[in-house]
């Protein structure tokens, strides 16, 4: 159980890792999210079952994911629609997308199709135990992530998105195109999205077009639990604690399935949970905030 | 280095809102010019700055700077040859990063890539620069802004704005929300920069006398005009009460001017 919390962490985690980039840094609340994520499940599943290179298709669902979020960031820039809206009307766009990718199904099931994950396994098997080889393949690829964003966030380009979020004027006076980084970061952010989709859909072993909705709220969720772990400021400990708070957020859904029964819930309850905690945390951080 | 031609600006046009904010005004800065405005509220001061750093578009009339006319450049491109402090001290530097952050982002002007420009021979630069404010901030790279004081973050705001080698400097009242020995320790620091690195600038205050001892010229704006320019000697001579004079004279003849009309 223990290592499926972990990896369930790590996967969402590369999702929560792009909520952090919209919701935190850039200040752009982008619930592109929801659409997002499934889409990159749906490439994905459809790609492994028509026998795709895994690399080629985590590439794929890269740029879908990329260009996603580059719609909202249009949506928003052109055509001054307020950012929450933008990232409304894109993802009720992609809904349909998605379907058509799963060529017109709501699901699609990759129990007998080969993944990366079935590629790893098969090539440890007898040497480590599958769950713990499934732990270390996403420890692997997800801190390879974290330390890419730890290092764009200190390139120029990097710190410019920093700075966006908290003074825009102050990015339009260094002489740069405050829309061309909306682009950039909204784009970066559902790409990574759309990723964790794509390791999510080869981790459960389906694909669904419903598997993203409320997903950017357990972002959100998991944003906000890693904030009460520790404070930094600095930028990879910020990265380290977004991953720890999506584990922590694993945990407590867990926790929710499997004890939940006692206290009469079922795992139909977890989205309202999910919603309880958010509340939680915001009293807790804004009483905090006030003893200060 | 800048003209204002028949420049006027009107929000809400067309509407029971409609406000002629500025009126046909015609304005050339030459190059080196250390320009202060004066004006009461709603005079049309920073409106007039929006239009010349392209935070706003005119509605007729055209504006250039260094002879490119960039009446329909947006304010980013402009920036690049532009400098602008606002009252408000949080506007200028980003709160939730470092200093030296902050420092590297406004060296350079413009589209930033994936290089790592912060190396210790920048930071060594930086130090250098920061040690000059006397503020104590050079030993101080790795902290968030928004730990410093207003003064603090207005100072960084001006060594920035200098840092990125601009041609005209817009400053809007930018001492306003200091107290007054802040004020006057940012007030000099601008004249030092403005005379060390030759800027030419536009600076809005509402302090007379600053608007008198500093620049070598002076305008003074009333309902989105300019109804005053004074320079040269004519401007060292001045004295408040020469000014307030001046500005009852002129808008006491406008005043019967319009019953004039009126009639």
């Amino acid at each position: 159980m223990i290592e499926g919390i972990l990896v369930e962490g790590l996967i969402y985690g590369l999702m929560v890792l792009g909520v952090f980039i919209t919701f935190r840094v850039l200040d752009f609340p982008d619930l592109t999210v929801d659409g997002s994520f499934p889409l990159g499940a749906a490439i994905m599943a459809v790609m492994l079952v028509h026998n795709f290179n895994p690399f080629i298709a985590l590439l794929v669902v890269f740029a879908a994911g990329v260009t996603a979020g580059a719609i909202t960031a249009l949506i928003h820039n052109k055509l001054k629609v307020p950012n929450l809206l933008a990232g409304i009307l894109t993802m009720t766009m992609l809904y349909s997308v998605n379907i058509r990718i799963l060529n017109n199904r709501a699901n699609i099931p990759l129990l007998k199709t080969e993944t990366m994950i079935t590629k790893v396994t098969a090539l440890t098997e007898g040497i480590i135990p599958e769950s713990i080889a499934v732990l270390l393949l996403f420890l692997l690829i997800i801190f390879i992530f974290k330390f890419g964003l730890d290092l764009f966030f200190h390139t120029d380009l990097g710190l410019t998105l920093g700075a966006m979020g908290g003074n825009e004027q102050m990015v339009i006076t260094q002489g740069v195109n405050p829309e061309l980084l909306k682009i950039i970061g909204l784009g970066l952010s559902n790409g990574l999205v759309a990723l964790s989709g794509a390791f999510a859909a080869q981790y459960l072993g389906f694909a669904d077009v419903n598997m993203g909705i409320g997903i950017v709220i357990t972002g959100l969720a998991s944003v906000m639990i890693g904030e009460f772990l520790f404070h930094s400021s600095k930028i990879s400990m910020l990265t380290l604690r977004v991953l720890l708070g999506a584990i922590v957020f694993k945990g407590i859904m867990y926790a929710g399935r499997y004890y939940g029964y006692y206290i009469n819930m079922t795992p139909n309850d977890l989205k309202l949970i999910t919603g309880i905690l958010i509340i939680l945390l915001l009293v807790v951080s804004k009483v905090k905030k006030g003893a200060r | 280095m800048v003209e204002l031609k028949n420049v006027t600006k009107v929000f809400n046009e067309g509407t029971v809102n409609e406000n002629k904010a500025i009126g046909d005004t015609n304005l050339k800065v030459a190059t080196g010019d250390f320009i202060t405005i004066i004006g009461s509220n709603g005079a049309g001061k920073t409106t007039l700055f929006n239009l010349i750093s392209g935070n706003i578009f005119p509605s007729t009339g055209s504006i250039a700077v260094n002879g490119n006319d960039v009446t329909k450049v947006p304010e980013y491109k402009r920036a690049k040859n532009v400098g602008r402090i606002f009252q408000n001290t949080t506007l200028g530097t980003a709160g939730q990063m470092t200093i030296e952050d902050n420092m590297i982002i406004a060296l350079t002007k413009g589209f930033k890539g994936l290089r790592r420009s912060l190396t210790n021979k920048k930071r060594e630069f930086f130090k250098e620069h920061l040690k000059n404010l006397d503020m104590g901030l050079e030993n101080r790279l790795k902290d968030n802004v928004g730990l410093l004081s207003g003064g603090q973050r207005q100072a960084m705001t001006l060594l920035m704005m200098v840092l990125s080698k601009p041609d005209l400097i817009l400053l809007d009242e930018h001492t306003a929300a200091l107290d007054p020995k802040n004020a006057q320790i940012i007030l000099d620091l601008t004249v030092k920069y403005i005379h060390d690195y030759n800027l030419t600038t536009l600076m809005i205050t509402h302090n007379m006398n600053h608007a008198i001892k500093y620049g070598n010229r002076l305008l003074m704006m009333d309902k989105g005009e300019i109804i005053l320019d004074v320079k040269g000697e004519e401007k060292q001579n001045l004295t408040v009460e020469v000014l307030v004079e001046k500005f009852h004279n002129i808008r006491k003849k406008n005043f019967e001017n319009d019953e004039i009309l009126l009639s």
